[in-house]
């Protein structure tokens, strides 16, 4: 089957999802979710737009989407995609009023990229990727147009896009849209630094264009009370390779929903995470990788601790394999380490596979306290059980944060989490049973 | 000079009713200069008794004692434990995700030295060391055990046993999987402590494989959680000839491969 061939839909096969769940599910605290329901076909498939990038797949969209706020109602927290989250205190945002506040920018743009906006009705935000829930549908409209970061058809990027976005303190909610288009065969890495005290619901839209190579990293270092919602779309062009790097660490609420779409076949796309909850933070990450198109990759690991009474994280993991999606290969991981009482993980993979004809598919998902395991390999080489547990959480981050590769920015995020990590008296409270 | 004593030692898994008694009294002497084989069919306790000298939670010492030099081991915390001078190299080594092997064998090395090693000569060591066991100098940046071969796992707890230099090394199975290049080089390894004079072996395998490399000054026969029989070198010939299942009834093990 080529790439140009229109799939239709046909009954989602959740018997298959079900089994690769069973199959690929890994150790302890496993737990596979029930096949997610798919809103009855009012969804449109992401437009074509003007500027030279990836086509549109063609493939129908279960997942409802709109870029009406309305269309969605006003969500009760009873809703699928609601139910996990503090209503009360995603309240600024989802009510929805509209301001002219703005965070503080700080850029650095390297050689070959282009910083510019673009006005609400600008042919390049009709073809992008929907919103697909209320509030990315708010974000969409309120923030009227959107900022712009160019890369150039084939630039070789010297040094990372940085973009500094710093909460200025206010209370009014800040609206943002940033698109990142990448022209064919550039190679190039974005970091979005989240900083300061802001209530801000902020769109990203990443066109990676065909044999592209893009790097998006985003940094969640928000001060305290910091409240933010945000969807991240990638589309990724034929043969192009797209990682993404999610760094949560501050605030006391985030919730991100980050979408993947191919746009031709060969294209690859990596999802990186990391989320890092505190007494009362509710940080929630929810993935949807849809494979629509032949012989695309995708690879999903997000890794989470929490400490302290009322820490709560939420990762949401779907992939999809439609009938079109031959040669597919895809795996996601979520691991959540508990690190004392009074915090709770919930971690629900799912997949959905339409398609026999696949090369690979698998997930897993473990929740638990320190692995004993590793504790006793590093005690059994005389290594204070503190110093291995500190060795244990830090390895357990760096597995991912190492995916950046951005030497100052992964020292800076590791040195937050020590600190983090430092004030963990419960450390002391867990001691290594010896038998 | 390091003397391991075990006597009498009685180890059961599992919790309450689902109890189940793996060692029933095992009497062991190990000093330093000394290379011990324990030999034993596959589920005769072999790992069980390792893992509960070394201190591994999951065991529960029901009975006897465990001494070094005199010292209760059984009192020791894991790490206490190999700060006294003993070693284990694990039959199966644990991956630790993000931890580097060269960040691993320094904090390792720092804990049993009681200081951190002088930069210059630890790197030189660990560099010596590595090539000795041919392993590629890339393998310092990789995580800990983290898709390792079964090969590279078993040089990997090795160099730790060089490095760290214990009084007492305990070997569990760190000939299963090997080929005959690595056994050789695994072996070797092992002989370079053992010609250093102070250390003490306790090599635990289901096969006599490789006591062609490292020649035991005493064989133990192990079968069923505790040792049946015990002998010089010439009962590891016996065994290659005919397995265990004189030990063994009705069993068709074979030592030799
Ligand atoms: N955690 C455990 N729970 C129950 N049984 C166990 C456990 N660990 C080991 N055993 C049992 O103890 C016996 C000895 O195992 P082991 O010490 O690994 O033997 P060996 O190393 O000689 O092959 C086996 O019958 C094994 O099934
Ligand atoms: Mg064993």
């Amino acid at each position: 089957m080529s790439a140009s061939d229109n799939p239709t839909t046909t009954g989602l096969t959740t018997e298959s999802a079900v089994l690769a769940g069973e199959l690929f599910g890994d150790g302890v605290g496993t737990q596979a979710g029930p096949p997610a329901t798919p809103a009855e076909g009012t969804g449109v498939a992401p437009g074509a737009h003007s500027h030279g990038g990836p086509a549109p797949t063609g493939s129908p969209a279960e997942r409802f989407t709109s870029t009406d706020p309305d269309a969605f109602g006003v969500p009760t927290g009873r809703e699928e995609t609601w139910r996990f989250t503090p209503m009360k205190r995603i309240k600024p945002l989802l009510d929805g009023a509209e301001s002219d506040a703005h965070l503080t920018w700080t850029t650095d743009l390297p050689e070959g990229v282009e910083l510019t906006s673009v006005e609400a009705g600008d042919p390049l935000l009709k073809g992008l990727p929907e919103p697909v829930d209320r509030l990315a549908a708010l974000a969409r409209q309120r923030s009227g147009g959107a900022a712009v970061v160019r890369v150039a058809k084939e630039a070789q990027l010297d040094r990372p896009v940085t973009l500094g976005l710093a909460g200025t303190g206010s209370d009014e909610v800040v609206w943002g849209q940033l698109v990142v288009e990448v022209g064919a065969f550039a190679k190039a890495t974005v970091v979005l630094d989240h900083t300061g005290l802001a209530r801000y619901a902020g769109g990203v839209t990443v066109l990676v264009g065909d044999g592209a190579q893009v790097s998006l990293v985003s940094v969640q270092d928000w001060a305290p009370g910091a409240v933010h919602g945000g969807q991240y779309d990638a589309v990724v062009g034929r043969d192009a390779t797209f990682k993404q790097v999610v760094v949560t660490l501050g605030g006391d609420l985030v919730r991100l929903v980050s979408n993947v779409q191919y746009a031709g076949p060969g294209g690859s796309a990596e999802l990186f995470g990391v989320y890092f909850s505190d007494e009362t933070q509710h940080q929630e990450h929810r993935l949807w990788v849809d494979h629509a198109v032949p012989n695309c990759t995708s690879n999903v690991l997000y890794k989470g601790a929490l400490q302290g009474e009322g820490a709560r994280t939420v990762w949401i993991g779907d992939v999809r394999i439609r009938p079109a999606a031959t040669g597919t290969e895809t795996y996601e991981l979520n691991r959540n380490l508990v690190l004392t009482d009074g915090a709770r993980a919930d971690s629900v993979p799912n997949l959905e596979i339409e398609t026999g004809e696949i090369v690979g598919a698998g997930h897993a998902s473990a929740t638990g306290r320190f692995d004993d395991e590793q504790l006793f390999y590093l005690c059994s080489r005389g290594i204070d059980a503190e110093t291995a547990r500190r060795l244990v959480v830090r390895g357990f981050f760096t597995d991912v944060v190492q995916h950046i590769g951005i030497d100052a920015l992964q020292d800076r995020l590791m040195a937050t989490i020590d600190d983090r990590l430092g004030a963990l008296p419960a450390l002391d409270d867990q001691p290594v049973e010896v038998a | 000079m390091s003397v391991l004593e075990i006597r009498d030692l009685h180890v059961s898994v599992g919790e309450g009713d689902d109890a189940k008694e793996i060692l029933r009294g095992v009497d062991l002497t190990v000093r330093s200069g000394e290379t011990h084989a324990i030999m034993g069919p596959n589920g005769s306790g072999k790992s069980t008794l390792a893992y509960s000298i070394a201190g591994h939670p999951k065991y529960t010492i029901t009975g006897g004692t465990v001494t070094l030099d005199g010292e209760d081991v059984l009192a020791m915390s894991v790490d206490e434990r190999a700060r006294a001078g003993l070693f284990l190299a694990m039959q199966y080594p644990v991956e630790v995700p993000g931890v580097s092997v060269s960040n691993f064998l320094r904090t390792a090395a720092t804990a049993i030295k009681g200081e951190a090693p002088k930069l210059r000569t630890w790197v030189k060591d660990v560099k010596s060391e590595m090539e000795l066991l041919e392993m590629d100098p890339a393998f310092a940046e990789r995580n800990v055990n983290e898709g390792f071969s079964g090969g590279e796992k078993k040089r990997h707890e090795i160099l730790q046993m060089r490095l760290l230099k214990p009084g007492i090394a305990i070997l569990d199975e760190t000939d299963s999987g090997l080929d005959v290049d690595a056994l050789r080089i695994v072996s070797e390894g092992v002989n370079r402590s053992r010609e250093e004079g102070e250390i003490g072996v306790l090599l635990i395998t289901h096969y006599t494989r490789i006591l062609r490399y490292i020649k035991p000054d005493f064989v133990h026969v192990f079968v069923n959680g505790k040792v049946v029989e015990e002998g010089g070198p010439e009962l590891a010939e016996k065994l290659e000839n005919e397995g265990y299942a004189a030990y063994v009834k009705g069993s068709q093990e074979v030592a030799s491969a």
